[in-house]
C-alpha cells in the first residue's frame, strides 16, 4: 500500500468514524484512536506513545491470563482483571508483533476492570498487560509460545 | 454482530462477537497482491445513552473479534455496541440485559 493511500484511508476514517463518535457523544473523555501508538513497530515507543510520561511498575495486583502455549497464533485468548481502584484503561502489548500495541480498553466509572479478548501473535513473545490507574501503569507479563504464527505474510 | 449481556446482581457481563475480516495489510492473496488493511479501530459500548466502555484495536486482534467486559448495570436495560473500522465502515447493534 502506498503512503498516500494509507494517508487517505486514515483521513477517511477520521472524517467518518472518529469524528462521528466524538460529535455524537460530546461528554466522552476518551481520546480518539491512538493511530501512532498502534502503528509503531517498537514496544517501548508504543507504550510511550499510548501513555506519555507514565511510570511503569510491576504489579501483583493484575491478574493476567494467557495460554503458555498457543497452537494457533491467529487466535490467542487473553484476559486481564484487577482490584486496583480508578482503572482508566487496560492495554495489551505483544513485544514481537509487527506492531506491539494490540488492543486498548478505556473504562468508565461504571466499569469493573475485567476484560477478555482474542489477539493475534506472529511468533513466540512476551505479552504485557498494562493497567492505567491514578497516573501509573501497573504491569503484568506472560510468555506465550506460538506454534503457528497468525500475523499473515 | 452477536451481543450477550447477562446480569448477576448489579454486575453485567457483556460478551460480543463482531463479524469482521481484520485484515492487517500485510497478508498477500493467492496472486501475490497485498490485501489492503481493513480492521476495526474502535468499539463503543453505551448504557442508558451513556458511553461505558471503549475499545481501540490495532491489526493484531483476531479475525471476528471477541470481547468480554463487565460493568455495573441492571437486567432489563439495553447495551448498545458500535464499531468503526479504518475504512470508515461502521455497524451498530444492541441487546437487552438478561
Amino acid at each position: 500500500m502506498s503512503l498516500n493511500r494509507r494517508k487517505f484511508i486514515s483521513q477517511l476514517s477520521k472524517a467518518f468514524g472518529i469524528s462521528a463518535i466524538a460529535v455524537a457523544f460530546p461528554n466522552i473523555t476518551w481520546a480518539a484512536w491512538h493511530k501512532q501508538a498502534f502503528s509503531t513497530d517498537k514496544l517501548s515507543d508504543a507504550i510511550e506513545l499510548r501513555y506519555p510520561g507514565l511510570a511503569v511498575i510491576d504489579s501483583n495486583d493484575v491478574t493476567f491470563k494467557a495460554p503458555a502455549i498457543a497452537e494457533n497464533g491467529a487466535v490467542v485468548p487473553v484476559s486481564v482483571k484487577t482490584n486496583i481502584k480508578n482503572v482508566k484503561s487496560i492495554s495489551l502489548f505483544v513485544e514481537k508483533n509487527p506492531t506491539p500495541l494490540s488492543a486498548s480498553f478505556n473504562l468508565s466509572p461504571r466499569s469493573i476492570a475485567d476484560i477478555s479478548v482474542r489477539i493475534r501473535m506472529g511468533q513466540t513473545s512476551k505479552v504485557y498487560a498494562l493497567v492505567e490507574a491514578d497516573g501509573k501503569l501497573h504491569r503484568a507479563e506472560k510468555e506465550v509460545k506460538v506454534t503457528i504464527g497468525g500475523c499473515g505474510g | 454482530m452477536k451481543i450477550k449481556a447477562r446480569a448477576k446482581g448489579e454486575t453485567v457481563n457483556v460478551k460480543m462477537l463482531l463479524k469482521h475480516p481484520m485484515e492487517t495489510g500485510r497478508r498477500k492473496d493467492k496472486d501475490g497482491n497485498t490485501v489492503p488493511a481493513k480492521h476495526i479501530t474502535e468499539v463503543l459500548a453505551q448504557y442508558q445513552g451513556e458511553p461505558i466502555f471503549h475499545a481501540e484495536f490495532g491489526t493484531s486482534v483476531s479475525k471476528n473479534p471477541f470481547i468480554s467486559f463487565l460493568f455495573k448495570g441492571q437486567a432489563g436495560e439495553k447495551v448498545a455496541i458500535t464499531w468503526t473500522d479504518n475504512t470508515g465502515e461502521t455497524l451498530s447493534g444492541e441487546s437487552t440485559i438478561k
